[in-house]
């Protein structure tokens, strides 16, 4: 059985060994310029370059110091607000419909706004990440919470349990399976928004490094940036996977 | 154990609802959907707000909250939470009330799995667990925390008949033996009659009657409470033969029916008018308790249509949808096809007039 397994998982690595092959032949043989179409190789040549001259790594740990305090903080203001508009119909009533209307706003419509109130500087990418996290954790949170069966919450009563022990017992662990899915998919799109913001206005960062390497019409340099990026949102979301499966994997 | 007494409960159902429970007495809340029965043990539970006076043994308990009411309240789709495993659902109540010590709280769960026979359930998510299963954790759950009332919410109506009958037996046997006054709540009539010491008939938020099973069945003084429990037909029985299967075959008239048997004497057949089918084609399956007949009189209500018909020289009452009696053409002298289902008949023992109906 293990065997198959195996078997199995290295036949989904098949077609991303495909691409990369046709990847590699079609611009060694079809493409006069390299220098727009590198080939694979190339690429992690440079990678590998850029990882020893140590220019990846510090650009990579700034934007993943920026998405970590960024999503925390915005994953955390948006439990919180979510923990108290799900269980107070009163504060729901009365601040959810201004929620209602900054939810729509595009995250990256918030980058002149934020500009002009936080400058050029490491803030700036954060106010975004917690604006790309809150809302949509907020939301979940909220979400899960009012709609965890109300019988549950009689059961805990009768059984002699407080509002408190009711939240931490019940409510919240019911609302995971909600929490989860906003945690998931907002990992995926702080990377994408740190990106955004370092390509506009932050001079460090993956987004700025890609920036400078469009400027010096250094494609190989960009690709390795795309890959990067795209690992570390697969990362993101993977963690958070394995997290659920391990928290409410079991009953779920 | 607490009576429970219950002084002009109203709120947006239940209007001015009066009654006493008795200390350890095992009283069944029959009546339609919609009665108010449900908001009644609510309302008993501390859930849901009322008017009126609520006392355990004479002592006022309307401004505890449900939390400090000291009841077991199971709940119709029993509520196990998804989250705990069979052990972490029946410690929750001692848990959450203060129980420190884990070998304590360990020997009480382990007391109470014993006793519902279900040790090998423990480390099981309710997702993993059969109907019967969880019934079984559910009753476990609420009796951890030992209640001085138990509030059962038509706990059983989602199992089969043969698990349901066990586990109401089951129910009731733990209810006598550990002595906890319990109120049950059923639109099952069948249900009501084997399990009540008393039952309480409600209507529309109101009390309609109140009494023992016999009494509700033989002595039917209000005319809204009979018109409930559907004043249901009645087969007093000549003699009675036992079948296999826990089955009796019994004479009645000239009707032979087959019934349930438990082990004691069948001398009258009870059966609700909605329980009673009816169909103008010859019904598929055995041929068990059919009878033909012919409809002797009809008369149309808001939600149903009742007929008389006359079935081996007796008048039996059935209770129908108008559509289907619409759809099936229905009118006074209709030849039609009647099966009393086994699920619904209930043999009595009492003694008591004969018909109702004839």
């Amino acid at each position: 059985m293990k065997f198959f397994r195996r078997l199995h998982s290295l036949w989904s690595l098949l077609p991303v060994a495909f691409f990369l092959v046709i990847w590699e032949i079609s611009a060694r043989t079809l493409v006069s310029n390299q220098a727009l179409f590198p080939p694979f190789s190339s690429v992690m040549g440079e990678f590998f370059i850029l990882v020893k001259n140590g220019v990846l790594l510090e650009n990579l740990g700034r934007s993943l110091l920026r998405v970590l305090v960024g999503f925390l903080a915005g994953s955390l203001a948006g439990l919180t607000v979510g923990i108290l508009f799900g269980t107070k119909k009163f504060l729901y009533r009365s601040f959810h419909p201004i929620f209602s209307l900054l939810y729509p706003v595009p995250v990256l419509g918030w980058i002149p706004v934020f500009m002009l109130w936080f400058g050029i500087g490491e803030m700036l990418p954060i106010a975004l990440l917690f604006v790309c996290a809150f809302f949509p954790i907020y939301y979940n949170t909220e979400t899960g919470i009012r709609s965890v069966n109300r019988e549950f919450v009689h059961a805990a009563r009768t059984l002699g349990a407080g509002d408190f022990q009711i939240l931490t017992t019940v409510l919240l662990p019911l609302a995971l399976p909600n929490i989860f899915t906003g945690l998931r998919l907002e990992s995926g799109m702080a990377w994408r928004t740190t990106m955004a913001a370092e390509m506009i206005a932050i001079p460090t960062g993956i987004g700025a490094l890609l920036m400078k390497a469009e400027n010096l019409i250094r494609m190989d340099i960009v690709i390795v940036c795309l890959i990067v990026l795209s690992i570390m949102g697969f990362a993101f979301e993977r963690f958070f996977l394995y997290l659920e499966k391990k928290t409410i994997g079991k009953w779920a | 154990m607490p009576k429970v007494t219950l002084k002009g409960i109203s709120n947006y159902i239940l209007k001015d609802l009066s009654l006493e429970v008795h200390d350890g007495e095992f009283l069944v809340l029959l009546g339609p959907n919609g009665a108010g029965k449900s908001t009644l043990l609510n309302a008993i539970a501390g859930l849901t707000g009322y008017r009126g006076a609520i006392l355990f043994d004479d002592k006022p308990v309307d401004a505890l909250p449900a939390s400090k009411r000291r009841i077991g309240y199971l709940f119709q789709h029993l509520a196990l939470f998804p989250h705990m495993d069979v052990k972490g659902n029946i410690g929750y109540g001692l848990r959450v009330r203060g129980e420190k010590n884990p070998a304590q709280i360990e020997g009480r769960i382990d007391e109470l799995m014993t006793m519902m026979q279900i040790g090998h359930l423990a480390a099981r998510y309710p997702k993993n667990l059969s109907g019967g299963e969880k019934q079984r954790v559910a009753l476990a759950r609420v009796l951890a925390a030992s209640p001085d009332v138990l509030l059962m919410d038509e706990p059983l109506s989602s199992l089969d008949l043969r698990a349901a009958k066990r586990l109401r037996l089951e129910i009731r046997h733990i209810q006598r033996s550990l002595g906890i006054t319990a109120i049950y709540v059923t639109h099952n009539f069948a249900e009501a009659t084997e399990m009540a010491d008393r039952i309480a008939v409600i209507e529309q938020g109101r009390l309609m009657q109140i009494g023992s099973p016999a009494e509700l069945l033989f002595d039917r003084h209000d005319d809204h409470a009979g018109g409930f429990i559907g004043r249901p037909n009645i087969f007093t029985c000549g003699s009675y033969q036992v079948i296999e299967n826990g089955l009796a075959a019994a004479e009645c008239g000239r009707m032979k029916i087959i019934v349930p048997h438990d082990g004691k004497p069948v001398e009258r057949i009870a059966i609700a008018p909605e329980h009673v089918y009816v169909s103008t084609e010859e019904p598929l399956g055995p041929h068990v308790n059919r009878f033909d007949g012919t409809i002797r009189e009809m008369r149309r209500g808001e939600a149903c249509v009742r007929a008389s018909i006359e079935v081996c020289g007796q008048l039996l009452e059935a209770e129908l949808a108008p559509e289907i009696a619409d759809m099936m053409n229905l009118s006074e002298g209709s030849r039609v096809h009647i099966i009393l289902k086994l699920r619904w008949l209930q043999p009595l023992e009492s003694k008591g007039a004969g018909n109702d109906h004839l």
